[in-house]
């Protein structure tokens, strides 16, 4: 008899994302009524703006356990920054690919200096810069390089948001439909948004798991060749 | 030996090796005035200088800046001269202060003596005006600077070492950018100070956040 397979809870993540994305998709394409001006294209939002969302707790993540790191100095917290910075880039992109992609035939351009546009592009380049930094620096040094790239790159997003939007006060604010507060949203987009939201979320938790259990593999590698390569020392 | 006393020796040590080859001074105000002279190609000859002087002449000073502030710790490398610098009896805070100190003088040196060269190619009279541009060059050079001299420290120990200080550094020092640019606009179409002030409130702010936020961590990017 064939034994019983077990689940670990990163399985159980993986599966829960699949169900929740798999639901989102339903909701976006048969459940959610279409925007009455945007048409059809506004249906992006449902995975734009989860997006964004993804990519900003990565970028929380990273911050917070770049202070731990920096605290604590468990490399395990360094593993956590590192795999979120990643991730968050993913995001950041897809939010940076689907703007455009929803502004071209509503607003008619495929790029606008927005606060919000601008902030998420400069928040792109600083982790990109973060991934740079981890991919080029000396390798004793990188952990505490990016910690405190990390710490100071997040201190910087309030500045940065702020000093854009004064930027631009002149410049109307650009109309988002479909967004929570701004425009009223019926009941079955917010549910379809929060169900997505739900879903990135999940899918967030789970390539973190997976991204770490690989980092962690690394180190272990890495280990064992230090062993081989000083077996003198090693049966002292 | 007081704090800042302790501070001013390592600055004081920066400036003596510049003044022995003034070789950040003279590359950073060469490259300012290189950066000009391209940016007035770049821009339509009848062009208003009060619509374009903002931002080439804080392109100009951001370029330079990196320039400068790449050296600052590349010298340092040189004869592993940083080792010996660790060594002193000082807090890292310290050792950041200093070098931060003597990168600043060096950047508002350059700045000030390319500033006069700017009007005359630009046709402006700015020396009425110096006050309120001298304050925000300052404001925003510190906080260039603050960022940059943190940021330097970590990016000779880098690969690809100059390329890597501008990819970390400018999105970081954006604020400062939109601020310097926005302010000096302002001041240059001889708008009353009250209207700037929100400006140099985020240049103060951005200032201080920096300054302190490096100050704290530097000593984990030098540590070995």
């Amino acid at each position: 008899m064939k034994p019983m397979p077990r689940y670990t809870p990163i399985d159980l993540i993986g599966w829960a994302t699949f169900l929740t994305m798999t639901l989102g998709l339903y909701l976006i394409f048969m459940y959610a009524p279409t925007e009455q001006k945007m048409g059809i294209v506004q249906r992006i939002f449902y995975f734009h703006l989860p997006s964004a969302w993804t990519s900003f707790l990565a970028f929380f993540v990273v911050a917070v356990s770049s202070f731990l790191y920096l605290w604590r100095r468990e490399r395990k917290w360094d593993r956590i920054a590192y795999a979120s910075a990643e991730i968050g880039v993913v995001f950041c992109s897809l939010v940076l690919l689907t703007g455009p992609i929803w502004a071209r035939p509503v607003w008619n351009v495929w790029w606008t200096w927005d606060p919000r546009l601008t902030t998420t592009l400069i928040l792109w380049l600083m982790y990109v810069g973060y991934l740079m930094l981890r991919s080029s620096s000396e390798s004793s040094k990188t952990s505490r390089f990016t910690a405190v790239f990390g710490i100071l790159a997040f201190l910087d997003v309030p500045l940065v948001y702020m000093s854009t939007r004064w930027w631009r006060t002149i410049h109307p604010k650009p109309v988002i439909g479909g967004e929570p507060g701004s425009s009223g949203l019926a009941p079955e987009m917010a549910l379809t948004l929060i169900v997505c939201l739900l879903a990135f979320t999940l899918f967030y938790i789970y390539l973190m798991a997976q991204r770490i259990s690989l980092e962690k593999l690394k180190d272990e590698i890495e280990e064992i060749k230090q062993n081989f390569e000083t077996p003198v020392e090693r049966s002292k | 030996m007081g704090f800042f006393q302790k501070v001013w020796f390592i600055t004081w040590k920066d400036i003596k090796a510049e003044w022995r080859t003034r070789e950040i001074f003279s590359s950073m105000f060469i490259f300012a005035l290189l950066v000009i002279v391209i940016f007035n190609f770049a821009l339509d000859p009848g062009a208003d200088p009060q619509m374009t002087l903002p931002g080439a002449l804080w392109i100009a000073f951001t370029f330079a800046g990196v320039l400068g502030l790449n050296r600052s710790f590349i010298l340092e490398r040189e004869n592993e001269a940083f080792q010996g610098l660790l060594l002193c009896p000082v807090d890292r805070g310290i050792i950041y202060l200093g070098k931060m100190l003597g990168s600043l003088l060096f950047m508002s040196l350059a700045e000030l003596i390319a500033l006069p060269i700017f009007m005359v190619f630009f046709n402006l009279n700015l020396l009425n005006l110096l006050p309120e541009l001298g304050l925000v060059i300052l404001l925003s050079t510190l906080g260039f600077i603050s960022v940059g001299t943190l940021f330097s420290a970590m990016s000779i120990h880098t690969k690809t070492r100059e390329v890597m200080l501008p990819v970390l550094l400018f999105p970081v020092v954006v604020p400062v950018i939109i601020g310097a640019v926005k302010a000096t606009d302002r001041i240059l179409a001889q708008k009353p100070l009250s209207e700037i002030t929100s400006w140099l409130h985020l240049l103060i702010a951005f200032d201080v956040i920096f300054l302190v936020a490096s100050f704290l961590t530097f000593e984990f990017v030098v540590e070995e």
